[in-house]
């Protein structure tokens, strides 16, 4: 094991000024930093230990009627929280589709928004990856990439974000209040991750020892909640990344469109937020005509970064089933197997 | 060794009569669930020291350097063994006297022949000192490029396949079969290379003491073990003794010694200290075998009533550059389906990978994948209900030799299994189902067969005068219930309750009870068991029949029955002592009795022996996005007698999941530049998990087989993947009409 130095934090700028040294990393959850230091795709030098403050752990109803998720409310948590659940039905079954019951218990709201690459050449040291090391080039193109990003690459990177917690976040307007050394601020979630462009290693816009303290839903963000789902195709059932996901969620007065909200997840280095399909969406007629043209706008810059081209028409149509099954409604409760295309097969537990 | 039973174990179930044929519990279950069972890693001699490997990132070419200073100097690590220190050894790890002696890697020079091939072992106070210096080495390569996929090097025709079978083998004359057909399909079908992956990584914990050794390690077979590391070290094979009570899954790859195994003992010898040594799961991806990749092309005829004409089955795999296994994918052919004629053959490439290595169920699971859904193929292009075409074309001999079956309940197990799943009324057309849901829905069948093998095995049984029992083998317990199983065998042939006896297994100092594999273990080494319990009653009997002042004086040998601890005359039960009262008036403190457990070559000759089996499957498939669901599998299998129904579900449902994993997630993505394996881990190396298998459904057909061995037991340990592939993959095809011709099936497979 290579040393390091570990510093548990009393408080939030403790940490933020322990952890402005260069070669330091937050330690949270642990479910991601431990593989990745295991494997020795990183080596930070020193870990703060954010884990016990106290402060982070609050889910919290702000004045404004906006919702204020501490950064170490752990996944298992949040989904399960009924109020939360209520009101933001996406966000539940995105959390409850990710990972496993035993890694859910562990991670964290802020380590969620932080997890790295599932890209397999950024985990095997052996490869080039300019996310990993900056310059070496990029294993991924050219090689097995079946999985790789289909929006927002670049030559340096086709890497995709792996998180499902972010897709409904960041088509809910969500965001990221950070702290620094020169105080806190607030980033949306949607600026907050980074195209890779030439500079792939600079993943989100954090600068160094900056902490993510909290995420915040805006008031508006709960409107959606009566048709409002996410959905996440993959070939097991559960303990797998997503190879496409979206998140849709919609108004709907007496047949059009009000409000829409789309993003897709496992496309980009980032949650994608659609933007132009819910330009194309809003004021519409609220059927598939309408869903299709959303699709096809969501979708209209992709282009495959390998063997992936499969996975653009895969997005359009996990597009449509997405704001189909949004406008057909949220569901009263939790799908036995979330955010899945059988979510509404009986028979097995959610936590499966 | 004894199986150390729980304090809180409740005794078996109180029972009348034999054991044989019980659901008990397994034995070691409570050790289990309460982690009181002791793996191999779990062992900690004092000083004991960490060893790690160091392995390569290259598929070909050689180390140029190490820093070994650097890893030396830090803190923790004791010794770093290299090419240039290691200990020598008595044979050379790349000599092969026989087909199952693979050659192994053990630092005997620079080269580096496969990508996870050990280059070095660092030697450390603590597991995390060695990790680290392991990485500290820094190896510089020389690398020529790798050999990847099924093309990537020129094909040859190798002499054998599987265990020596011939690589080409013709019955009657295919071409003209093919030529008279009225109807023919052909297809090929690709499956990918797959990787063992028991929850246990393969690990040791090694001690010398002068020339003994004493190891602790999983193995499937542990006197070719302690063979062949005494062959390896010079020493005399009764010097080692090696303790296996308990492996965490082996499915073939703990079958034979792995390189990384010996290098755990190599290191002890090296530093003078016990060393334990456990490989991390990527570092299981290449030292310790994996099913190679198979591309198969199967040509069918059918006449005009759906009966084959001829079927050629023509696979191609890969091997490694430096030894030999090929995958006997075409074999499957050679005993399912009736056929004038049958042609198998097979052509291999070898590539810069570890050697492939028995993957449970080699050749059958492969092969099983594509014969099966050829044959749905065929019965489609006939216009037949797959069921149907199967039974048409039923074996009623094995069609490659003519021999008679030593017994077949196929025709029983395609009735019991259809009966049960519904099968009737299904629509012979593809994509006719949709469930109220609107998800498209599809049933498929595959057969499923693996054949009654036996090898060797000796048992060891002792009667006491306080009229317990003790049975001695050293069987191998992978999960799958030995110590439970061969205990109940043991239990009937001491005519004792399965409580009053001592069952010992798992140890190389006990009687050799041959290999746990080729689902074989328990015919093989339970006759054993039945046996050396036959000789010690004998001797019992013997005890008591010439004996005066015995109630059963002159009954003779057959005259008597053993049960519950007590000898009864045959012709009048009422007449009868007890084991103890016999060693008594003999005194006796014991007397033992030896058995063996062996395949009879005249009915070997004689008959083809197979267990059999059908399997139906359920799939739904959302219309749209391709995403497949398993939602329903029955399968119906017949073989033989059925020692604990409990267990042998318990192997059917394994191996019908594994089946799923088959057809729908497992495959070790390799990369095409460098040969590295791309998801050398679980979490990106999928197999299901319990949301993908929601229903499983495993009938126990009954089947009396006179001719395999004394007491009828075939084998369950692999056929249950063969088969249940095929189901699945045909039920896709069922639900979307899109025929998967590679494995695994993608959702890109059915986008459209």
């Amino acid at each position: 094991m290579r040393d390091f130095d570990y510093f548990r934090p009393a408080t939030i700028s403790d940490a933020v000024a322990a952890a402005a040294e260069p070669g330091s990393a937050y330690l949270a959850g642990g479910t991601n930093l431990l593989d990745l230091m295991k494997g020795g795709i990183t080596s930070p030098e020193r870990i703060v230990d954010i884990s016990r403050l106290p402060e982070l752990n609050r889910i919290e109803t702000l004045d404004d009627g906006g919702l204020r998720i501490g950064a170490l409310v752990r996944n298992a948590d949040l989904a399960h929280d009924p109020a939360f659940a209520k009101a933001y039905p996406a966000v539940a079954e995105a959390l409850l589709s990710g990972a496993s019951a035993q890694l859910r218990n562990a991670a964290t709201v802020g380590g969620n928004l932080l997890q790295r690459t599932r890209c397999s050449y950024f985990y095997d040291t052996a490869s080039a990856c300019n996310r990993r090391q900056p310059g070496s080039g990029c294993s991924a193109l050219g090689g097995e990439n079946r999985l790789h990003a289909i929006l927002g690459w670049s030559d340096a990177c086709i890497a995709t974000h792996p998180s499902d917690f972010c897709v409904p976040l960041v088509a809910l307007d969500a965001v990221v209040e950070i702290e620094g050394k020169e105080g806190r601020r607030h980033v949306t979630l949607e600026e907050f991750h980074r195209l890779p462009g030439d500079t792939p290693q600079r993943e989100t816009v954090l600068q160094p020892g900056e902490l993510i303290v909290a995420v915040r839903l805006p008031a508006q963000a709960a409107s959606f909640a009566s048709h409002a789902r996410y959905l996440k195709v993959r070939e097991r059932t559960s303990y797998a990344f997503a190879v496409v996901s979206a998140a849709a969620a919609l108004v709907v007065d007496r047949g059009k469109i009000r409000g829409a909200r789309l993003a897709l997840g496992g496309v980009a280095a980032k949650p994608w937020r659609a933007r132009s399909a819910e330009a194309v969406l809003l004021g519409a007629d609220a059927d598939e005509a309408s869903f299709v043209r959303a699709a096809d706008a969501a979708l209209a810059d992709a282009s495959p970064s390998g063997d992936n081209a499969f996975k653009i028409e895969l997005a359009r149509r996990i597009v449509v089933r997405a704001l189909t099954s949004a406008l057909a409604g949220t569901p009263a409760v939790m799908p036995a197997l979330p955010a899945s295309p059988f979510s509404s097969l009986p028979g097995v537990r959610h936590d499966a | 060794m004894t199986l150390e039973l729980g304090l809180n174990q409740q005794p078996a179930h109180t029972r009348q009569g034999s054991s044989i044929g019980q659901p008990l519990t397994r034995r070691d279950g409570f050790l289990k669930v309460t982690g009181t069972a002791r793996y191999a890693a779990d062992n900690h001699p004092p000083g004991m020291l960490y060893a790690v490997l160091a392995v390569s990132s290259i598929a070909r070419g050689r180390v140029v350097s190490l820093d070994i200073e650097a890893a030396k100097a830090h803190s923790g690590v004791v010794e770093v063994m290299t090419p240039l220190n290691r200990p020598a050894l008595a044979t050379d790890p790349d000599a092969k006297d026989h087909p199952f002696m693979f050659r192994l890697d053990l630092l005997q020079n620079d080269g580096v022949r496969y990508p996870n091939q050990s280059i070095a072992v660092v030697i450390a106070e603590t597991l995390e000192a060695a990790t680290e210096g392991a990485a500290l080495l820094s190896p510089r390569y020389e690398t020529e490029p790798a050999r990847v996929g099924l093309d990537g090097a020129e094909s040859f025709v190798p002499r054998g396949v599987g265990v020596g079978n011939p690589a080409v083998q013709q019955m009657g004359d295919v071409e003209a079969g093919l030529e008279s057909a009225r109807t023919r399909i052909e297809a090929t079908y690709e499956t990918p290379a797959q990787y063992h992956n028991a929850m246990e990584p393969h690990a040791i914990v090694a001690a010398w003491d002068g020339d003994r050794l004493s190891i602790d390690t999983p193995s499937q077979g542990l006197a070719m073990a302690q063979g062949r590391i005494a062959g390896l070290f010079g020493i005399a094979p009764q010097n080692v003794h090696i303790r296996s009570p308990f492996l965490g899954g082996g499915f073939g790859s703990k079958g034979m010694i792995s390189g990384p195994q010996v290098l755990g003992i190599l290191a002890a010898k090296l530093v003078g200290r016990p060393v334990k040594l456990v490989l991390r799961r990527e570092q299981m991806f290449g030292p310790v075998g994996h099913r190679a990749p198979t591309r198969q092309t199967l040509r069918m005829g059918m006449d005009g009533e759906g009966r084959l004409t001829a079927i050629s089955h023509h696979a191609r795999t890969t091997s490694s550059t430096f030894d030999d296994f090929f995958e006997p994918a075409a074999d499957a052919s050679h005993t399912l389906y009736a056929s004038p004629a049958i042609a198998t053959s097979h052509d291999a490439v070898r590539l810069d990978t570890g050697t492939p290595l028995f993957m449970r169920a080699p050749g059958e699971a492969t092969g099983s994948i594509a014969l099966e859904s050829a044959i749905d193929e065929a019965a489609h292009a006939c216009g037949m209900d797959p069921l149907e075409f199967r039974l048409r074309n039923y074996a009623e001999v094995e069609p490659m030799t003519g021999k008679p079956f030593s017994s077949k309940a196929l025709r029983e197990c395609y009735e019991q299994a259809a009966e049960a799943f519904g099968w009737a009324g299904r629509p012979l057309e593809p994509r006719r189902m949709r469930d109220a849901d609107g998800y498209l829905t599809g049933w498929g069948m595959g057969t499923a067969t693996f054949p009654a093998i036996m090898f060797q095995a000796e048992a060891r049984a002792v009667l006491r005068a306080d009229g317990s029992g003790l049975m001695e083998t050293g069987a191998q317990d992978m999960g799958q219930g030995a110590w439970t199983a061969f205990a109940q065998i043991a239990a009937d042939g001491l005519g004792l309750d399965i409580d009053q006896i001592d069952f010992r297994a798992g140890s190389s100092d006990l009687p050799n009870a041959g290999i746990a594999g080729g689902s074989g273990h328990t015919a093989t080494a339970g006759m054993a068991i039945h046996n050396a319990g036959a000789a010690v009653i004998a001797r019992l009997a013997d005890l008591a029949t010439r004996n005066e002042a015995s109630p059963l004086f002159g009954a003779g040998n057959e005259g008597v029955l053993a049960r519950g601890g007590r000898l009864y005359r045959r012709d009048d039960e009422s007449r009868g002592e007890s084991y103890t009262e016999i060693l008594a008036r003999a005194g006796l403190a014991e007397i033992e009795g030896h058995g063996k457990g062996a395949p009879d070559p005249t009915s070997q000759e004689a008959y083809a022996k197979h267990a059999h089996g059908a399997v139906f499957a359920e799939v739904k498939v959302d219309p749209d996005l391709g995403q497949i669901r398993v939602t329903r599998l029955v399968g119906a299998f017949a073989a033989g007698r059925v020692i604990n129904p409990r267990l042998v579900r318990s192997q059917y449902y394994g191996g019908m999941i594994w089946g799923v994993s088959f057809a729908l997630h497992e495959e070790a993505v390799t990369d095409r530049r460098s040969g590295r394996i791309q998801n050398a881990n679980l979490a990106e190396y999928h197999v299901p998990v319990n949301a993908d298998v929601p229903s499983v459904e495993a009938l126990l057909v009954h089947e009396d087989d006179p001719h395999v061995n004394a007491l009828g037991i075939k084998g369950v340990g692999e056929i249950g993947i063969t088969g249940t592939a095929g189901a699945v993959a045909n039920a896709v095809w069922h639900a979307t009409g899109v025929r998967p011709r590679r494995f695994p099936i993608r959702i890109e497979d059915l986008l459209g």
